[in-house]
């Protein structure tokens, strides 16, 4: 292992940050795109000069762009998300229904192992499939045919797909995420869904413990242990010791439950982080102090960690798809916020150092460790 | 030739500098232009208009010779200084913003 490349997403375009193992010193390449949003940026697990960005505007819509070189070079691939059939209708804020539109795409997952292969979760919230490098887009309707999808209603930022997650142990399963439907799992290769949510709880919606309807912000996995899944709810921090099966508490005793990222250790399975946020209306850290939480028992027991983060007059949040952890010896954990700072920390969370400090506000961050 | 003015994120995505010159078969309309504009340059497809139903997207507006074109049916012919390269036919991002 001899270096990483941070990935990061944010309003204003792409930034591409490369250090050797020591993750230290920076090379800060960027803004690719710039002035359009990139809500995410992520690479092939299985050829990591291969990364995938989608880039979105307001005004001209979605493109996808493609890099073969490890993102010193960019081509735009295929943009037409078209869903599959006539689409039906899900609620929208009033409660009327409203059809299906595709908005954007939130979140872009790569094969593990094709690197022609890449699942992109989208707004309004689908699931599409791209076989060859993202030239072409197919919809898997399964998840959003679902016989509740009628009933689904999008939270405050969209209806968004914002999570996919791939079994390594069992290829045919795989996890989505859905704000505001819940967690959903698939063990046909993205086919037929069904949600997973017993056990969670919430208190804004007309019946808390609900089959969906949840505001699922955030699901990880560690490749270790597929079994094993954390969620970080609107509120509440969630485990599933079960493949998504059912779900308990885990938020112990960390000052706020709310939160938008989670994130698990490279090495350790029981070590999670989270960023607690004061409040669904109060979107920036308790008495502005920017804490990590870290468990190292899967939960439950939370320890702040503080050493080079902001402890006074920060109010930044951070986003769902904006932390991610290296898979160096020392697990390196980068989060990105709306301030526009990137942290890195080389020694699994007890240290913090700014990569950088005044990127547009940060999207989503991914990180890739290179042989 | 036609001249054709895209925003500046479009220029970045097209990889153009400046105005686009296209030579267009047949009547000079909004739907021939941008048809032939998509042609010339596949990345601007679904940036413009919606892919499929070719609907013009919310914040894109159409203007040529002084006069918004943006609600005009695609096939009306635009209007001759467009078709004999006099004016240009501006493809604008809407203002917006603050």
């Amino acid at each position: 292992m001899t270096g990483v490349r941070v990935l990061v997403g944010t309003r204003k375009g792409a930034f591409v940050l490369s250090s050797d193992g020591k993750r230290e010193q920076w090379e800060v390449s960027g803004p690719h795109f710039a002035g359009w949003e990139i809500y995410h940026v992520k690479g092939s697990p299985a050829d990591p000069s291969r990364l995938f960005a989608s880039q979105t505007s307001g005004w001209f819509g979605q493109v996808i762009q493609r890099s073969d070189d490890g993102g010193q070079t960019w081509q735009a691939v295929g943009n037409e998300f078209g869903y599959d059939g006539v689409p039906g209708t899900h609620q929208w804020y009033d409660g009327t229904p409203h059809p299906w539109e595709f908005a954007r795409v939130w979140h872009l997952e790569p094969s593990l192992d094709d690197p022609d292969t890449v699942w992109a979760g989208v707004e309004d919230a689908g699931l599409f499939r791209s076989a060859d490098g993202g030239q072409t887009w197919q919809e898997l309707p399964g998840l959003r045919c679902h016989a509740s999808a009628p009933s689904w209603q999008p939270g405050a930022g969209g209806m968004c797909l914002h999570t996919i997650i791939l079994d390594p142990d069992t290829p045919s399963r795989m996890f989505a995420a859905i704000s505001a439907a819940g967690a959903f799992r698939s063990d046909d290769a993205g086919q037929t869904w069904r949600p997973v949510n017993r056990g969670l709880r919430s208190d804004g919606i007309p019946d808390p413990d609900a089959e969906v309807g949840h505001c699922v912000h955030r699901l990880a996995m560690h490749p270790d242990r597929p079994g094993v899944l954390y969620m970080q709810k609107h509120w509440d921090v969630m485990r599933s010791d079960d493949g998504g099966e059912s779900w308990h508490e885990v938020s112990g005793n960390l000052p706020t439950d709310f939160g938008f990222p989670i994130d698990v250790h490279a090495h350790e399975p029981d070590t999670v982080y989270v960023v607690p946020i004061t409040s669904d209306s109060h979107h920036f850290p308790p008495e502005g102090k920017l804490r990590v939480y870290r468990s190292k028992t899967g939960g439950d027991e939370w320890e702040p960690l503080t050493s080079g983060l902001p402890q006074e007059h920060c109010y930044v949040n951070v986003l769902r798809d904006a932390m991610a952890v290296d898979r160096l010896d020392s697990c390196g954990v980068y989060f990105g916020t709306t301030g526009g700072q990137v942290y890195a920390s080389a020694d699994a969370g007890d240290n913090w150092a700014p990569i950088v400090r005044d990127l547009p506000a940060v999207l989503s961050v991914e990180v890739q460790t290179l042989p | 030739m036609i001249r054709v003015v895209l925003p500046a994120h479009l220029r970045a995505l097209a990889g153009v500098d400046g105005e686009v010159e296209l030579a267009v078969p047949g009547q000079i309309t909004q739907r021939t232009v941008l048809d032939a504009l998509e042609a010339r340059y596949p990345v601007l497809c679904g940036t413009i208009r919606d892919h499929g139903g070719g609907r013009r997207r919310a914040f894109v507006r159409f203007f040529a010779c002084e006069q918004d074109l943006s609600h005009e049916p695609p096939d009306t012919p635009l209007p001759d200084a467009v078709a004999t390269g006099t004016e240009p036919y501006l493809i604008v991002g809407a203002m917006a913003g603050g």
